[in-house]
């Protein structure tokens, strides 16, 4: 026999989770919900900008322009006007979210420079979307400039860009992996610091303690019941988000799985040393949303790259598992890495976990303080 | 009246305690307390709420660490062989810590269990207690449906499953009903009859006659420690209650 008394403890906390098919069932729907959210919400490919057109030249050079611009899904041309002036009235009303204004002399600038001969204004108060704009309309203006000059001698070099691993640029596909990564550490956590809190509440963690049991057979005994079910959990999310999303499986679910196995560990890891610091419930439910969410949706590089960050933040993100474990899945899901390209990663995130399992076992020594 | 250290320090102790303190900051718990409980006696502490009796209990268990002093629960050092203690012990906490989702026959099984007994061993126990504490009839139950004093007696039982020659109870009977508080401790009478010494918190004054030794506390110290009869003899007071308010009136 490995350890008897590890079971009951075991035993006991399947009861727990068999007892209260309302939580359980919060927890399968919870994810859907906020999948569906996230998934439709979070469409980061702008399309149908609206803009505005200022030509000043009227020539078939800029008509030529404008009708390319048109023609595009990503813009939506609202107002044509021959005033340089009334721009800013079109951003302070809200009718356009960026504007561009062909210069008089631009067909003969087009001839002449390689310089960007049009002016491009964008409404920098949501600073996200003005970059977008303005790159997406300096394709267009390069493009088109080297169509125009193609007509004439030289040999125009054709940018041609092509998107590995997301040929389509289908947002759900990057945006629905970092939710299974949001859900599961939030979900782990949350799970074993309310159920240690709950114990601590009505004074069956005492009890527990005044027992000859040893501090880390406490922790595997909350650890092992709720790895299992958070496990689960991660094979409903995953399986949803390939169905509904499609998000496409290019590398091995068995891999994967073996993967989430260690992250839902870290993210157990994070609650237990939540549940060391807390004494309601309450307070263990806050701390496992707060400590868990707010750090993996923005430090991870679930919606902004770590690579763009200033290096401090780089130096914290390292320390969030989600960052790791975004890297693996995404690798896995859409580009069919196998563990030989991902090891680093693995091995960083299952190190934040064994860190943050020994803080908590030291913590929870048998002496309540 | 503190005790001095002169106290005789005799193996036939089941607690012994020696100066011992713990303080919570600037406060003081538990104040230079020293005492002994005899094999098989009923060790009564006494005191208001605050008085120090709980956080004894929770060094003597290996759930505190003094701050200092020195003490041995059944023959191993509080502060260094609490481990051991805890082998040795029974523990049933001022609320009757039970998981209410459970069923009574569960809550048995699962604090049978980490005292490392087996499954027969169990089943064989819970036929034993059953003749005295009765807790077959609800079996199936969930704990939480239970009347208040049947869970005080299935905590007690979850508490000396595994046969603790030593048994700590904190404040055992608080919100129970007169009759089941009456039974309660008559089953307490009947375990130290059998040489379990038992280490019982109260503040009701009424069960201090049942003690064979009681010891008042008050502010973290020990004011008082005797049998109920010396004390009412050396008080000329009929009732412990009022030698209690007397003692912590002065």
């Amino acid at each position: 026999m490995l350890n008897s008394r590890l079971m009951p403890l075991i035993r006991k906390e399947f009861i727990h989770i068999r007892r209260d098919p309302r939580s359980l069932l919060i927890l399968f729907l919870m994810p859907v919900l906020m999948m569906f959210i996230f998934g439709y919400a979070i469409d980061m490919d702008l399309k149908h900008i609206r803009i505005g057109v200022c030509d000043l030249s009227r020539t078939p050079a800029s008509r030529d322009l404008i009708e390319t611009l048109n023609a595009s899904p990503y813009f939506d041309i609202v107002a044509r006007y021959s005033d340089p002036r009334k721009t800013e009235g079109l951003f302070t009303q809200r009718i356009a979210r960026a504007a561009i204004i062909i210069p008089a002399d631009f067909a003969r600038r087009l001839a002449g420079s390689p310089e960007s001969p049009i002016g491009v204004i964008a409404d920098g108060t949501d600073a996200n979307s003005a970059t977008l704009v303005q790159n997406y309309l300096e394709n267009v203006f390069v493009s088109q400039s080297l169509k125009q000059s193609s007509s004439g001698n030289g040999m125009p070099i054709r940018v041609k860009a092509r998107m590995l691993y997301n040929p389509d640029m289908v947002s759900a596909h990057f945006v629905v992996p970092g939710i299974v990564a949001l859900l599961l550490i939030m979900i782990g956590a949350l799970l074993t610091s309310v159920t240690i809190a709950r114990e601590k509440e009505t004074g069956t963690m005492e009890q527990i303690l005044v027992s000859p049991i040893k501090p880390y057979e406490v922790v595997l005994g909350k650890a092992v019941p709720y790895l299992i079910l958070a496990f689960f959990i991660a094979v409903f999310i995953l399986i949803f988000g390939h169905i509904w999303f499609e998000v496409p499986m290019l590398g091995s679910w068995s891999t994967l799985l073996i993967f989430c196995v260690f992250y839902v560990f870290t993210a157990l890891a994070i609650g237990m040393l939540i549940s060391t610091l807390v004494a309601t419930q309450q307070v263990a439910m806050m701390l496992s949303l707060v400590g868990t969410l707010l750090p993996s949706v923005m430090l991870s590089g679930f919606v902004f790259p770590v690579a763009s960050m200033p290096l401090p933040l780089q130096v914290v993100s390292k320390i969030i598992p989600a960052t790791h474990f975004l890297v693996i899945i995404r690798g896995i899901m859409l580009k069919g890495n196998g563990p030989m390209e991902l090891w680093p990663s693995f091995l960083a995130m299952t190190g934040v976990g064994v860190f943050f399992i020994s803080l908590a076992v030291k913590r929870f020594r048998m002496k309540l303080k | 009246m503190t005790n001095s250290n002169a106290l005789p320090s005799s193996s036939s102790h089941a607690v012994t305690v020696r100066n011992l303190s713990r303080q919570f900051g600037d406060f003081v718990a538990v104040d230079n307390v020293s005492f002994d409980v005899s094999q098989g006696e009923i060790f009564g502490f006494l005191g208001a709420n605050g008085a120090g009796k709980t956080t004894t209990i929770r060094m003597l268990t290996g759930l505190l660490q003094p701050s200092s002093g020195e003490g041995s629960v059944g023959g191993w050092d509080i502060n260094r062989e609490y481990e051991k203690i805890k082998t040795r012990i029974g523990y049933m906490s001022q609320r009757f810590s039970l998981y209410d989702d459970l069923k009574v026959r569960e809550n048995l099984f699962f604090f049978g269990g980490i005292y490392g007994l087996s499954r027969p061993q169990i089943i064989e126990r819970i036929a034993e207690l059953d003749i005295s504490l009765n807790l077959s009839q609800m079996e199936n139950r969930k704990t939480v449906s239970l009347p208040l004093g049947f869970k005080q007696r299935l905590a007690l039982a979850c508490a000396i499953l595994h046969k603790p020659p030593i048994l700590f109870l904190d404040e055992p009977t608080g919100g129970v009903d007169p009759i089941a508080r009456r039974y309660f401790w008559d089953l307490i009478s009947t375990l130290a009859d059998g040489g379990t010494t038992v280490f019982v918190t109260t503040h009701y004054m009424d069960e201090a006659e049942y003690c064979h030794r009681l010891s008042i506390m008050y502010k973290g110290r020990i004011v008082e420690m005797d049998s109920p009869a010396a004390i009412k003899k050396k008080y000329q007071m009929t009732s412990i209650q009022d030698i209690f308010i007397h003692l912590v009136d002065r």
